[in-house]
């Protein structure tokens, strides 16, 4: 694995960062009625996507859950246009005729936000068929959720992975519950990166609350699924701080569990680590913060003041 | 006593088979379970073994024999020092004749030929590139695919036997040998995770052409078709497009009963993002396959196991196609306008026949071609002729193809209607396995005449 350099540390805890302040911005909004439906945050689990982010190509593809908009931002997609989607507006990712389950950036090989638990992953598969039929040497990255993992279409589709040999990477995000449902209540079987040994793709488990395992455990498997050896699963052990969604008061889990994973926050670990290695000062980072904060800020005035999309768009794009 | 062996039905659409090959000759003895003949069906080659025993005292076809229509005497076993007491007395026509009328098999399969009569319409027959013979619609689907893929290599099929098997009716007969296994790829029996892998490799540029073995197995994958192929173009503010096509036999076939034999026209039309087109010709699956494959938007193009076997002439141009969205005006008429697609519309071109013969009614008939989106205009300009309109479609009454246009006759046409527009569907029950009763349950001619002189207020 390449060595990290100083400005990788600051890039991981500027996206990290970003993802946070963007994340609670989206709450403050919906809060005001600017966000509407469903709207599911990433706090607490931003250490999955911007550990994997450090070892993609830009030409891999990605696709993802509902719980997408820290997966936008990782991806280096704007977060004006991101929350402009999640308000609804002309000027997001899908001129707001998708929402916040539904975002995608074709040209960013972006392939969603999908809003169907589980659907992502023959999508995501299909995919990495592509890049294997076009003879490229790019990989998917696709994620699933744990609540996912006990899903049909999901087996399915790691069988058609294994049996065609497809470049796809596949990260469960394991946050412990699939809306109010504790794993260990929905799934027989609690090591979910097994589930793939049946059909002979090799699993394991990482640390998702620090970023460096994630980093670790994404480039050994990065790199043996672009060697053309087929699908690889990584389980990735999370935790999310709010609920499911907005609305989801999560009463079905303890104060004590979230303030235990609070203990070993993911952003905090990566500033820790920059502190430590003497990779920048208190006051270099106090400046990020204040950088980010604004940054996001910005966006969510942004959105808030991009037009709602005009009537006729009612009618456009449903057929090309 | 001699024993006929007779030509098999060895599947449930086929009414006749070819004799590939001989495993006995005279004079050989036979025991039940020896392989006695080589049978080349609609769908595939079969071994034929004997259930009676004896030697065989003749064969009444010879090798390579084609057309031999189902329960046809093909060979005669039996003691050779008897007699051949039923040659002389009773001609194997005869014995046939009587067989006929014990069992009433040939009843079935004399009801799917009655089915099926093809002149071609009008438009076919003013066509300069008509090809010199008729191929089946079967050979008319494979012929266009293969060309598609010559053109363009991001054009590929995927699907259950749709390639070392040939595909489970032979409609990707050849293409493995042509295309290799990269671009013809035979996939487990996982409809809901091949569609999803199918629908991801369309997001992504390529152009897939997925087989159901028949769409009642595309409600395994409905939520990828619809929430995923159909949707994403609108959701992604129309970066992302999905064209594939999604094929495969649609509706009844022949006593497969109620979990075969579903009609899904109606189901699938009401999705926007989706097209939808049912071909009744080897001429318009053609033209309308090609459309389709073209097409940057997901497909779904519905067969008919049934009509696999229809010959007709066709367009044989590599650049040939019918657009999308376009009805054909099948036979012109005056009096009422019959509205139909995919099978039925031989069943009414039938109904056509007798309506003028034994009433005088001059029909219309309007072969839709494509469902989504609708030729309303056609329909629309035909009832201002007619002011009388029947449709004809093999699905469930309920919400059926024929229900939205009833609704949009009503509100666009309802000053020129001399009478109430009257809809004829299959039984709205789930389709039984009985002969009798799946006659019972699909449209027939009788039904679409009776539907007729409804709306022309004959008794």
């Amino acid at each position: 694995m390449k060595k990290l350099q100083k400005a990788d540390y600051i890039k991981m805890y500027s996206f990290m960062l970003k993802i946070r302040r963007f994340e609670e911005r989206a709450a403050q909004l919906y809060g005001m009625g600017k966000i509407g439906g469903f709207c599911h945050l990433y706090i607490g689990q931003e250490a999955v996507v911007v550990g994997i982010l450090m070892t993609i190509d830009k030409n891999d593809s990605v696709v993802t859950t509902y719980r997408d908009h820290g997966h936008m931002i990782a991806r280096g997609l704007d977060p004006k246009r991101i929350m402009a989607e999640l308000t609804g507006r002309e000027d997001g990712y899908s001129a707001g005729k998708g929402g916040s389950m539904h975002m995608f950036s074709k040209e960013n090989n972006f392939y969603g936000g999908h809003g169907i638990v589980g659907a992502q992953v023959p999508i995501g598969t299909g995919i990495a068929f592509t890049h294997k039929y076009n003879g490229e040497k790019n990989i998917c990255r696709t994620y699933i959720g744990d609540g996912a993992m006990n899903n049909g279409q999901v087996f399915e589709a790691f069988n058609l992975a294994a049996l065609w040999k497809l470049p796809v990477l596949y990260i469960i995000e394991n946050n412990k519950y699939g809306m109010g449902t504790s794993v260990d209540r929905a799934a027989a079987g609690l090591d979910l990166y097994k589930r793939g040994e049946a059909f002979g793709i090799p699993g394991e488990k990482v640390d998702g609350m620090n970023v460096f395992s994630v980093i670790e455990a994404a480039d050994k498997a990065g790199k043996y699924v672009r060697e053309g050896n087929g699908p690889y699963i990584i389980e990735v052990q999370t935790y999310r701080y709010r609920g499911h969604s907005m609305s989801d008061p999560a009463k079905y889990r303890t104060k004590e569990e979230l303030d235990n994973y609070k203990q070993t926050d993911p952003i905090e670990i990566v500033k820790a680590e920059i502190l430590k290695k003497k990779i920048a000062t208190n006051d270099e980072i106090e400046k990020i913060n204040k950088d980010t904060l604004e940054e996001i800020k910005n966006a969510a005035e942004f959105a808030t003041n991009s037009p709602f999309p005009k009537d006729s768009e009612l009618y456009t794009d449903v057929y090309l | 006593m001699s024993t006929e062996i007779l030509m098999p039905a060895l599947s449930p659409t086929m009414t006749e088979g070819n004799l590939s090959k001989w495993l006995i000759k005279k004079g050989d003895t036979v025991k039940a379970g020896d392989l006695i003949a080589e049978i080349e069906t609609d769908k595939a080659t079969m071994e034929v073994e004997a259930v009676d025993e004896g030697v065989v005292l003749d064969l009444l076809f010879k090798e390579g024999e084609a057309n031999i229509p189902v329960n046809k005497a093909i060979a005669i076993i039996g003691d050779p020092n008897e007699k051949v007491e039923v040659k002389k007395e009773s001609p194997i026509e005869k014995v046939i004749e009587e067989k006929k009328i014990e069992k009433n098999i040939e009843t079935k399969v004399e009801n799917k030929k009655a089915d099926i009569i093809d002149t071609p319409s009008p438009k076919i027959e003013e066509d300069r590139n008509l090809s010199s013979e008729e191929i089946t619609m079967r050979q008319a689907l494979r012929d266009t695919m293969a060309e598609e893929m010559r053109k363009d290599n991001k054009v590929f099929i995927l699907g259950e036997e749709v390639a070392e098997y040939q595909g489970a009716y032979k409609v990707t007969q050849g293409l493995l040998q042509e295309f290799g296994k990269e671009r013809v790829l035979d996939t487990p029996i996982s409809e809901h995770g091949f569609t999803g892998l199918a629908v991801g490799a369309a997001f992504k540029g390529l152009r897939p052409i997925l087989e159901f073995m028949t769409f009642n197995f595309s409600m395994q994958a409905i939520d990828q078709i619809i929430n995923s192929a159909a949707k994403t173009l609108y959701m992604s503010g129309g970066q992302i497009n999905c064209p594939i096509v999604f094929r495969g036999p649609n509706g009844a076939a022949a006593q497969v009963a109620a979990q075969h034999s579903q009609d899904f026209s109606s189901w699938y039309s009401q999705v926007p993002g989706l097209k939808v087109i049912a071909p009744s010709t080897p001429y318009n699956a053609k033209g309308l396959l090609r459309s389709a494959i073209s097409d940057p938007n997901p497909v779904i193009f519905l067969e008919n196991e049934i009509l696999y076997g229809l010959k007709g002439l066709v367009n044989n141009d590599i650049n040939f196609s019918i657009p999308i969205g376009k009805a054909n005006i099948e036979k012109e008429g005056n009096d009422l306008t019959i509205v139909t697609y995919s099978i039925m519309l031989q069943k009414s071109k039938e109904a056509a026949l007798r309506l003028k013969e034994e009433y005088n009614l001059d029909a219309e008939i309007i072969d839709l071609q494509t469902l989504r989106p609708l030729d309303t205009e056609t329909i629309l300009n035909s009832v201002k002729k007619t002011n009388r309109l029947i449709t004809v479609e093999e699905s469930w009454p309920f919400g059926s193809v024929g229900s939205e246009i009833a609704n949009i006759v009503q509100r666009d046409a309802f000053d020129y209607l001399d009478s109430p527009v009257i809809k004829v569907n299959s039984a709205d029950v789930p389709m039984p396995y009985a002969l009798s009763l799946e006659k019972l349950y699909l449209p027939q001619v009788d039904d679409i005449i009776n539907a007729a002189k409804k709306v022309s207020y004959i008794k």
